[in-house]
C-alpha cells in the first residue's frame, strides 16, 4: 500500500462517524478506536445513540454516532467538534452538521442523497450547500453503488451486500489516517468463523473503501497522527460501565466478599447490572428485581448476610431508592449505589448526559442522612472509583453514593491494566465473637464505624432496623439518645475525610483562575485548561471526586486563587454546595443544561471573560 | 439446615430481652408464642435463623425474637429477605409482614418474591385494618368497611390473600387463627421444611382498631362449624359433629352433611395439598362464610426448584468451566496491546 503524498501531521484529531441505526456505526467506529488504540494513538471515544430503538429510516431522530478523538498526546475527552465526518445518510448531516470544524472534511455516500432522504433529513435539495458546508473538504462517495459492483459476482443478497457500506466508508478512513486493515480483517474472521462468505464479502468492501480512497485525488489532506507518549505497560479499551463494573469485581476479590447486585435495567446504567450478570465466571450474583426498590432492598439484605452489595441505576432510579438508602444509613450497612446521571427531571433526555443528581446524591433523603457521595471523572477510572466506593462503604460501614455520568458510561479510552496485587487491600470489620456482650452499634474509635455481625455465627444474634437505637442495639424514643445518633452517624461520614486524597492541582498551584469541575467534565475542563495555561495565563484546575466529606485541603488550595470559577452541567448545584462548605470563597459559575458536555470553546470564553476583568 | 443440632432449643431461646409492646391482647402475642414454640423442633441452629419485616404492628415481631432479625422499611420486607436468602441459602429466613404491608405498598415485592419461588418462610399477619396508623382500611378490609379514612363505607372490593398467592404461581399456602397455637405451631414447622415461598395467612385479631373481625367465624362457639381444617390425605370433614364436609358439585365445591340425601364419607372429597394443579385450592382458599366454611391448614404444597438454588447451580456450572478464574484473568482478557 503506497504512501500518500499530501500529508498532514497533527497532534490530534476528531473524527465522527454517523449514520442510520441500521448502519451499522458503533461498530464502524469502535474498530476504529481499536486499530488506532493497537497503533499507539491515545484516544477517547463517545457513541450517540438515538432514544427511540427503532425512529423511523433516514430521520434525524434515527441517527447514531460514533465519534473517535485521537491524538499524539494525552487525550482526555471525545472532543466536541469534529475534524472529519463519515454521513452514511442526508439525515447525519443534519444531526451533525454545526459540529464539524470549519473547512473540515466530510465523506459521505453519494447515493444514499436521494430526493427522498433529502427530503426525510429536512432539506430541500443540496444538504452541503443549505449548511452552508460548501467551503469544506467534500467528499461525495458513490459507496452503496460501490459495494454493489464489488460484490456483484458473490451471490449474497442484496441486504448482506449493503450490509457492508460501513467497511466501505472505514476503508475510505483507513486510508486517510493511514492506518493499518490488519485488526478489522483479523475481527471479520472471527466474528464470521462460521459463515466465512461474509468474513470475505465485508474484506473485499473493506478494501475497495481503502483503494478508492487512494485512487481518487480528492481525498486530500491525509492525516498523519503519531503513537502518543503514554505510560508503558498492558493497554485495554474500556468503557465507564464496563469499569465500573470490574471495580466492584476487584473490590470484591480483594475483600474476600461475594458481590451481589440487586438492579433494575435504566439508561445509561443497565450496562453495569449487565456486566455483572455475564461474570458468574467469578461468582457475581446478579438479581434483576421487580423495580428500583426491590433492587436496592435486595442489595440491602444481601449486605446484612454479608455480602458486598451493590444496586446501580439513574436518576430516576435513585429517587426510588432514597427510603431503603436512608435505611441502609440507620442500619450501618455498607452498600455502594451507583448513579450513572443523565439529563432530568422526570424523563427528561435519558439518553443525554447531565451533572443535575449532585443535590440528590448529597441530600435527597428524610431524615439527617449523610452518605459518602464520589465522582468518577473518565471512563477508566470508573474502575478506580468504583473500587474505592467499596472499599469505603465496608470499612466505614456506610452507604457510598458513585456518580458517574451518561458520558463517562458508554464513553471508552485506552487503560493500563492494574494488577490485583497493586490495588489497596479492603478489611471488613467483621464482628468478634469472642467479644463480650456483642453490642451491634458499638464503634470503632477511629472510624465510629459498627462492627458486622454476619447471620450464622453462633452468638452474635442482634437486630438491626430503620427505628432509632441506643448503642446496645434496643430501640430508643429518648431525645438525647437521638441527637447523639445522629451526631455519630455524621461524623462517621465526615471522618471518611482522614482517608481519601488532597485535592490535587493542575497547573501552578497559585494563579489567577482557579476552574473548578467535578466528575465526568474533567476531560473537558483540562483539555481547555492546558491549553489556557500553554497561552500563558496563570489558570489552574481542580477536579473533584470526593464530594462528601470533601477533601480537607479545599480551603488551603482555593486561598491561593484570585477567582474561582466552577463549571458543572446543570445549574450550579456544586458551585451551591461549596458555598455552604466554604463561604469564604466567592464562585463564578459555568453551567450548561443541554444534555451534552461542554464545549472548549464554551470553557474558554468564560475563562478569559473572567481573566479580562482582572 | 440438615446438620444435626447439638443443644436442643425451648421457646426461651428464641425469645429476646425486649419488652414487648403490642397492646394487651393483641392476636400478635399469640403468633409470637407460637413461632417460638415451632422454631425449637426444626432441627436448625439458632444462628441461621433470620426474621426479616417491614413496617407496621406485626413487624415489630423480630425485636422480639433472640435470632437475626432486620426491621426493614414499609413494604420491602420481602425484597429484603429475598437478598437475605440469595446471598446465604443457609439460612432460614422468615418475613413477618401485614395486609398493608405485603399487599398494599408491598404488592409488587410479594408477588415477586413467590413468583420466584425464593426460600422464605412468610406470616402474613391479616387483621383487615391499619393498627400503628390507628385505623384506616386496608386491601384485605371488607367492602362497605367504616373506618378513619373510610368514614362512610369502602367502595373497593378486598383482596383474598390466598387468590392472590396462587395467581402469583405460589407453591405453599396455609391459614391459620392466631389464638390456635397447636395448629399454628405445626403450620409453621410445614412452611420451614417446604422448599420455596411458603405463605401462612395468620387470620388476626386487632383489640383495638378491628376488634372481632374474625369472630364471626372464628369465636370459640362457632368456629367448628364456620371453619375446617383441612388435613392433607383426610377428608374434607368438619363442625362441632364433624358431619359436615365439601363435595364437588359440578365445577363448584358444596357443604354437605353427612347421612342426609344418602351421603356417606365416601362422597367427601379428599384434601391434596400436594396437587400442582390449583383448581380445588383456589376454591378451598377462597371459601367464604356463611356459604361455606372458612379453610385452615395447609391448602396448597407443592414442591418446585427455588431461585436461589437454581443461581447456586448456575454459577458454579459456569465456573467449572470457565476460562476466567479470577480479577487478573478478566483484566487480561480480551483485546490488549503493550507500549513499550
Amino acid at each position: 500500500m503506497d504512501k500518500k503524498t499530501n500529508v498532514i501531521e497533527r497532534d490530534e484529531v476528531v473524527i465522527r462517524f454517523s449514520g442510520d441505526s441500521g448502519d451499522g456505526m458503533q461498530l464502524t467506529g469502535t474498530l476504529f478506536s481499536d486499530t488506532a488504540a493497537l497503533f499507539g494513538n491515545d484516544l477517547s471515544t463517545f457513541p450517540d445513540y438515538p432514544a427511540e430503538i427503532r425512529a423511523p429510516q433516514g430521520t434525524v431522530g434515527g441517527v447514531s454516532g460514533f465519534q473517535v478523538h485521537l491524538g499524539h498526546s494525552q487525550v482526555f475527552m471525545p472532543g466536541d467538534f469534529s475534524d472529519v465526518l463519515v454521513a452514511m445518510n442526508p439525515a447525519a448531516i443534519k444531526a451533525n452538521g454545526k459540529w464539524i470544524k470549519p473547512g473540515g472534511t466530510i465523506i459521505y455516500d453519494e447515493n444514499n442523497f436521494t430526493e427522498k432522504n433529502i427530503e426525510k433529513a429536512g432539506y430541500e435539495k443540496d444538504p452541503i450547500k443549505e449548511e452552508k458546508l460548501d467551503g469544506y473538504n467534500i467528499i461525495a462517495a458513490p459507496i452503496t453503488n460501490m459495494v454493489k459492483e464489488a460484490l456483484k459476482d458473490f451471490g449474497l443478497d442484496a441486504k448482506s451486500v449493503l450490509r457492508t457500506k460501513n467497511m466501505f466508508a472505514l476503508g475510505m478512513v483507513y486510508w486517510l489516517f493511514d492506518r493499518s486493515l490488519d485488526y478489522t480483517e483479523e475481527y471479520f474472521l472471527k466474528k464470521f468463523h462460521a459463515k466465512p462468505d461474509l468474513a470475505e464479502a465485508n474484506k473485499i468492501a473493506l478494501r475497495a473503501g481503502y483503494y478508492y480512497a487512494e485512487t481518487i485525488e480528492a481525498l486530500s489532506p491525509v492525516y498523519k497522527i503519531l503513537p502518543a507518549q503514554i505510560a508503558k505497560g498492558k493497554y485495554r479499551n474500556i468503557s465507564g460501565n464496563v469499569a465500573t463494573a470490574w471495580g466492584l469485581m476487584a473490590a470484591a476479590e480483594k475483600s474476600g466478599l461475594n458481590l451481589f447486585i440487586g438492579s433494575y435495567p435504566i439508561t445509561p446504567a443497565t450496562g453495569i447490572l449487565e456486566e455483572l450478570a455475564a461474570h458468574k465466571d467469578l461468582g457475581v450474583k446478579s438479581f434483576q428485581a421487580e423495580d428500583e426498590i426491590a433492587g436496592i432492598c435486595t442489595a440491602l439484605g444481601a449486605s446484612f448476610a454479608g455480602h458486598l452489595a451493590v444496586t446501580s441505576t439513574s436518576g430516576p432510579g435513585l429517587a426510588l431508592k432514597s427510603e431503603a438508602i436512608g435505611l441502609a444509613v440507620m442500619s450501618e450497612l455498607p452498600i455502594v449505589i451507583i448513579d450513572v446521571q443523565r439529563s432530568g427531571p422526570s424523563t427528561g433526555l435519558p439518553t443525554k448526559t447531565e451533572q443535575s443528581d449532585l443535590m440528590q446524591a448529597i441530600y435527597g433523603r428524610n431524615g439527617e442522612c449523610p452518605v459518602v457521595v464520589m465522582a468518577a471523572s473518565t471512563p477508566s477510572d470508573c474502575f478506580t472509583f468504583a473500587f474505592e466506593a467499596a472499599k469505603i462503604a465496608v470499612e466505614h460501614m456506610t452507604p457510598v453514593l458513585l456518580l458517574t455520568d451518561s458520558y463517562l458510561a458508554n464513553g471508552s479510552e485506552p487503560w493500563r491494566i492494574p494488577q490485583m496485587k497493586d490495588l489497596p487491600a479492603i478489611t471488613p470489620p467483621f464482628a468478634d465473637r469472642n467479644v463480650k456482650p456483642f453490642l451491634p452499634y458499638k464503634r470503632d474509635e477511629e472510624t465510629l464505624a459498627r462492627s458486622w455481625a454476619v447471620p450464622g455465627i453462633p452468638g452474635l444474634e442482634h437486630r438491626i432496623g430503620g427505628l432509632e437505637k441506643t448503642e446496645m442495639g434496643t430501640v430508643s424514643y429518648v431525645p438525647e439518645n437521638h441527637e447523639l445518633m445522629v451526631g455519630l452517624r455524621a461524623e462517621k461520614v465526615a471522618r471518611v475525610a482522614d482517608v481519601i486524597p488532597d485535592i490535587v492541582v493542575q497547573g501552578d498551584d497559585s494563579g489567577d483562575l482557579l476552574v473548578v469541575g467535578w466528575g465526568g467534565t474533567y476531560g473537558y475542563l483540562i483539555t481547555e485548561v492546558r491549553e489556557l495555561q500553554a497561552e500563558g495565563h496563570k489558570v489552574s484546575l481542580v477536579n473533584f471526586n470526593y464530594i462528601n466529606p470533601l477533601p480537607k485541603n479545599v480551603k488551603d488550595v482555593f486561598s491561593r486563587f484570585k477567582k474561582i470559577l466552577v463549571c458543572e452541567l446543570n445549574l450550579g448545584q456544586f458551585a451551591g454546595y461549596l458555598r455552604m462548605k466554604h463561604q469564604e470563597f466567592s464562585y463564578e459559575q459555568l453551567n450548561k443544561v443541554q444534555g451534552l458536555p461542554f464545549t472548549l470553546n464554551e470553557i474558554k470564553e468564560k475563562c478569559m471573560k473572567i481573566l479580562e476583568e482582572m | 439446615m440438615a446438620e444435626e443440632v447439638a443443644t436442643k432449643y425451648t421457646a426461651k431461646d428464641f425469645k429476646s430481652d425486649q419488652e414487648i409492646r403490642w397492646c394487651p391482647g393483641c392476636g400478635d402475642h399469640f403468633v409470637l408464642s407460637s413461632v417460638q414454640r415451632a422454631l425449637p423442633d426444626m432441627n436448625i441452629p439458632k444462628e441461621k435463623f433470620a426474621f426479616i419485616s417491614g413496617i407496621g404492628c406485626s413487624s415489630r415481631f423480630p425485636y422480639y425474637m433472640d435470632t437475626y432479625g432486620f426491621h426493614g422499611i414499609h413494604g420491602r420486607a420481602s425484597a429484603i429477605a429475598s437478598g437475605v436468602k440469595v446471598a446465604n441459602p443457609e439460612l432460614s429466613v422468615w418475613q413477618i409482614t401485614g395486609d398493608g404491608d405485603a399487599l398494599a405498598i408491598g404488592g409488587n415485592h410479594f408477588i415477586h418474591v413467590i413468583r420466584r419461588n425464593i426460600d422464605l418462610n412468610i406470616i402474613l399477619f391479616n387483621n383487615e385494618i391499619y393498627g400503628l396508623t390507628k385505623g384506616q382500611y386496608s386491601p384485605t378490609s371488607n367492602k362497605g368497611l367504616v373506618t378513619k379514612t373510610s368514614p362512610y363505607g369502602t367502595v373497593e372490593e378486598p383482596f383474598s390473600v390466598g387468590e392472590l398467592v396462587i395467581g402469583a404461581k405460589g407453591k405453599f399456602f396455609a391459614r391459620t387463627l392466631d389464638t390456635n397455637i397447636a395448629l399454628s405451631t405445626q403450620i409453621y414447622t410445614e412452611a420451614e421444611k417446604h422448599k420455596g415461598t411458603s405463605v401462612v395467612e395468620v387470620l388476626q385479631n386487632c383489640v383495638i382498631f378491628n376488634d372481632g373481625v374474625h369472630d364471626e367465624v372464628a369465636g370459640k362457639e362457632v368456629r367448628d362449624d364456620r371453619t375446617i381444617i383441612l388435613k392433607h390425605g383426610q377428608p374434607m370433614l368438619f363442625g362441632k359433629e364433624n358431619n359436615k364436609g365439601l363435595i364437588l358439585e359440578g365445577l363448584k365445591l358444596k357443604v354437605v352433611k353427612l347421612g342426609e340425601n344418602g351421603i356417606t364419607e365416601k362422597n367427601i372429597l379428599v384434601h391434596d395439598a400436594l396437587e400442582s394443579n390449583p383448581g380445588i385450592q383456589y376454591m378451598l382458599a377462597n371459601m367464604r362464610y356463611p356459604e361455606y366454611p372458612v379453610a385452615l391448614g395447609v391448602i396448597r404444597s407443592v414442591e418446585g426448584t427455588t431461585y436461589e438454588k437454581l443461581v447456586e447451580e448456575q454459577i458454579s456450572q459456569i465456573r467449572s468451566t470457565a476460562k476466567i478464574k479470577c480479577m487478573d484473568d478478566l483484566l487480561q482478557s480480551g483485546s490488549t496491546w503493550v507500549v513499550d
